[in-house]
């Protein structure tokens, strides 16, 4: 996420390194940079230029005099600056009334069914809500299959009329099947439309002052250019949306629609999509987009994050068997899959302060793991309670069993046993330690 | 309050204001620009950088436009704002013929291969499905006797969609449901492609994040099943990009000629208010021709790519 952005601030901000003031001329240089890096990332042309204008005026004010580190200063300011485009603290949505009622709109391809699935999913696991998703695309070929299929996923259920073509009256069917059936959050998944279509713009205006959501959302593509901002424009101008979905920004999205988007509507951004999977949801957060943007990292997340998907209980029974020096494949295999569940791990890694780079050209995926659990699930529960039986024709059947090489399966091993010391070691730290520990340890590993 | 207020209001209003002119000619504006002017000057091309940045053709590409001009004003000192409209297409135009983009003025194919196949490409939500579906029916039109092979297994519905187009534009389709082995699908459809004797197989795959490695190399293996039935397939690699996507644009280019061979470009969605811009710059770096163009969302909206209507549209008025 914004990484190439970060890359191109990193050079920006290396011109000024090293210098003892601000000056007009120095900074002119470095502006420029940053300027061009905006630009690059999707940043809309005046907004980019507005923004560098200010960077500088705030640059030569009279702060300046007091500054030590005049390249800091600047990176302090473009970091404020940058947060405070994006909005100011994360803001939730409005989910209150009976039933609380999402419309989702914007343009085709925009990720609109996906994210709705998300979303509820995110409402139903996290918030306790018991969702219904309504398909109101009545015109994409197989756009409500889709819904019906995201929902089977989820496990939400999905309400649709392939009778009914006219999406206001299908969405007032759902809300009044929503009451009648217990659902208490409502979302509306429409069709994908141009801002210039003013027939469909009058369409979505319309199912909006029929059902009167509490919120409606308008989602866009992290990866969209310049135009984004008319595109907001025009939908906000009809449809006064309260918030903006980010889709996509697990790529190498430069996102700099975010900034574009934020500063012309003010509208806040309030969740951003990260991945493919149902659970690749997070809400929006300026101030850490903003550091990420600058190459601090993005630890507060990682630690949400890890948190979220760790169990307490566990981590204790296995902080004190690493103490006694009792850590078996069993275990290794459990924080294996502790790490899948918190999701990408390119996207995790690059959350770590500095990680940024160094993970950008490794191919990592959610695959990276499969080779290892192969071998281990090869093992026998004797072999995984204990890893020093494994003599060598127990690791040649391991190696044919997991369809690895008995060289994989001495690499992992000898990984384990290090791994094992590293953590007794450890053992006195905190686990969230001993976790990052790991995550450090697995390049080098089979299948990475 | 932040550091500082960066956005007030007489400034969300300058903004606002700005973004109108955007949405109304941007010629008009470099026409403005330039007016009571006899001679490009710093100004000039200041006006015109912008207006090629808004229609998202980006840093690089721009500055190698503008260097192009600033080479021809040297060269001919009379160079006159009045000229500048004519040569600024021109090397644009240029920009896009040095790769044979627009060299084909109709839906047309080889006559040597038979069948002639063609395997579609592009991240999520670009339209490929879309674009598979009019294509279909442009070739149809032409005559051609057309298969269709559902090898996006992956997204939900995604296979329904395109049996609804197979429907629509009434040509057969190869399907194994959804969740099955895309480069099977593939297989199936070019066998069933030869012993049909058809003359175009257009294949669908599903819409991968260019930075996902295993679906991206899951590319290269349908590509090399398809080779076990037909030595010299796919022969087009059809790389769909969305018309409102901005400089990412390229970097999707990138890992896909990387993964795949990509042959051939088609730009979609250009019938909002989004220009395109990026694909000059993606047609210049990587040497790939645009050939389609997408405008709409019937059956009939997708355009052989024409270089200089495209590039007209860059500085026409949108509404």
């Amino acid at each position: 996420m914004f990484e190439n952005l970060t890359d191109k601030f990193d050079r920006a901000f290396k011109v000024l390194k090293g210098q003892g003031q601000i000056t007009e001329v120095n900074v002119a240089e470095t502006l420029k940079e940053v300027r061009r890096a905006l630009l690059d990332a999707d940043v809309n042309f005046k907004i980019a230029k507005e923004f560098t204008n200010e960077v500088k005026e705030k640059a030569l004010g009279s702060e300046v005099l007091t500054a030590v580190k005049p390249g800091q200063l600047l990176v302090k300011i473009t970091q404020e600056s940058l947060a405070e485009l994006m909005g100011g603290e994360n803001e939730e949505i409005n989910i209150k009334g009976n039933p609380g009622i999402i419309l989702m709109s914007g343009l085709q391809g925009s990720g609109k069914t996906t994210f709705s699935g998300k979303l509820a999913n995110y409402l139903k696991t996290k918030k306790g809500k018991n969702p219904l998703l309504v398909a109101c695309d009545v015109y994409r070929p197989a756009a409500i299959d889709q819904l019906h299929v995201v929902g089977e996923q989820i496990g939400v259920d999905v309400f649709s009329n392939r009778e009914e073509k006219n999406p206001v009256a299908i969405a007032q069917q759902a809300i009044q099947h929503a009451r009648s059936n217990g659902n208490n959050v409502v979302i509306i998944d429409t069709a994908g439309r141009l801002a210039v279509d003013e027939q469909m713009m009058t369409e979505i205006a319309a199912v909006k002052k029929a059902i009167d959501p509490t919120e409606t959302l308008f989602v866009v593509d992290a990866m969209t250019g310049q135009d984004a901002v008319n595109t907001a424009k025009a939908f906000n101008d009809r449809l006064d949306f309260d918030g903006v979905v980010l889709t996509k920004l697990d790529g190498d999205t430069r996102g700099g629609a975010a900034i574009s988007i934020k500063s012309v509507v003010n509208k806040p951004i309030k969740f951003i999509g990260t991945g493919e999977k149902m659970e690749a949801i997070d809400l929006f957060y300026p101030k850490r987009m903003a550091d990420r943007i600058l190459g601090m990292g993005d630890v507060v997340s990682l630690v949400e994050k890890a948190q979220e998907q760790y169990d307490e209980e566990k981590a204790r029974k296995l902080h004190k068997k690493i103490a006694k020096n009792e850590f078996n494949f069993n275990d290794f295999l459990d924080q294996i899959q502790q790490i899948k569940k918190m999701g990408n791990m390119k996207d995790l890694m690059s959350m770590i302060p500095g990680m940024g780079k160094a993970v950008r050209n490794l191919d990592i995926d959610d695959d990276a793991f499969k080779g290892i659990e192969a071998i281990i699930h090869s093992m026998t529960p004797a072999e995984r309670d204990n890893h020093k039986i494994l003599n060598g024709s127990r690791r040649k059947r391991i190696a044919a069993g997991s369809g690895t090489s008995i060289q994989d399966v001495n690499k992992l091993i000898k990984q384990f046993e290090e791994t094992r010391k590293m953590m007794h070691l450890m053992s006195n730290k905190k686990n969230m330690a001993n976790l990052m520990r790991q995550m450090g340890n697995m390049k080098g590993m089979p299948g990475m | 309050m932040g550091i500082f207020n960066f956005f007030s209001r007489d400034k969300k209003e300058k903004l606002d204001e700005g973004l109108e002119k955007t949405k109304s000619s941007v010629f008009s504006k470099l026409t403005k620009a330039i007016a009571g002017k006899s001679k490009v000057d710093e100004e000039v091309l200041d006006n015109l950088e912008e207006v090629l940045i808004t229609s998202d053709v980006g840093v690089n590409t721009t500055l190698k436009i503008i260097e192009r001009i600033e080479e021809r004003v040297a060269k001919d000192k009379y160079l006159g704002t009045s000229e500048l409209d004519g040569i600024l297409k021109d090397e644009i135009a240029a920009l896009l013929e040095e790769n044979n983009s627009g060299s084909e003025t109709e839906f047309t194919i080889p006559a040597d291969k038979k069948p002639y196949v063609v395997m579609v490409v592009g991240v999520n939500g670009v339209g490929k499905t879309t674009t598979i579906g009019k294509l279909a029916h442009q070739f149809k039109k032409a005559g051609l006797k057309v298969v269709l092979g559902a090898a996006d297994t992956f997204r939900a519905a995604a296979v329904d969609q395109l049996k609804i187009w197979a429907e629509r534009v009434d040509v057969p389709i190869v399907e194994q449901g959804m969740n099955a082995d895309p480069a099977s699908v593939a297989y199936d459809t070019l066998q069933s492609a030869v012993s049909q004797d058809a003359d175009v197989v257009l294949i669908d795959t599903a819409g991968r994040l260019h930075n996902k490695v295993n679906l991206m190399n899951e590319l290269s293996k349908i590509k090399r099943v398809m080779m076990k039935i037909i030595p010299d397939a796919p022969h087009d690699v059809l790389l769909v990009l969305d018309g409102s996507t901005g400089q990412n644009a390229v970097e999707q280019a990138r890992q896909f000629t990387k993964a795949t061979e990509v042959t051939s470009l088609a730009l979609t969605k250009i019938d909002g208010t989004a220009k395109g811009g990026v694909v000059i710059g993606i047609s210049d770096e990587f040497k790939i021709p645009v050939k389609y163009i997408g405008v709409g969302e019937g059956m009939e909206h997708l355009q052989v790519f024409n270089k200089y209507e495209f590039v007209d549209s860059l500085f026409s008025k949108t509404e």
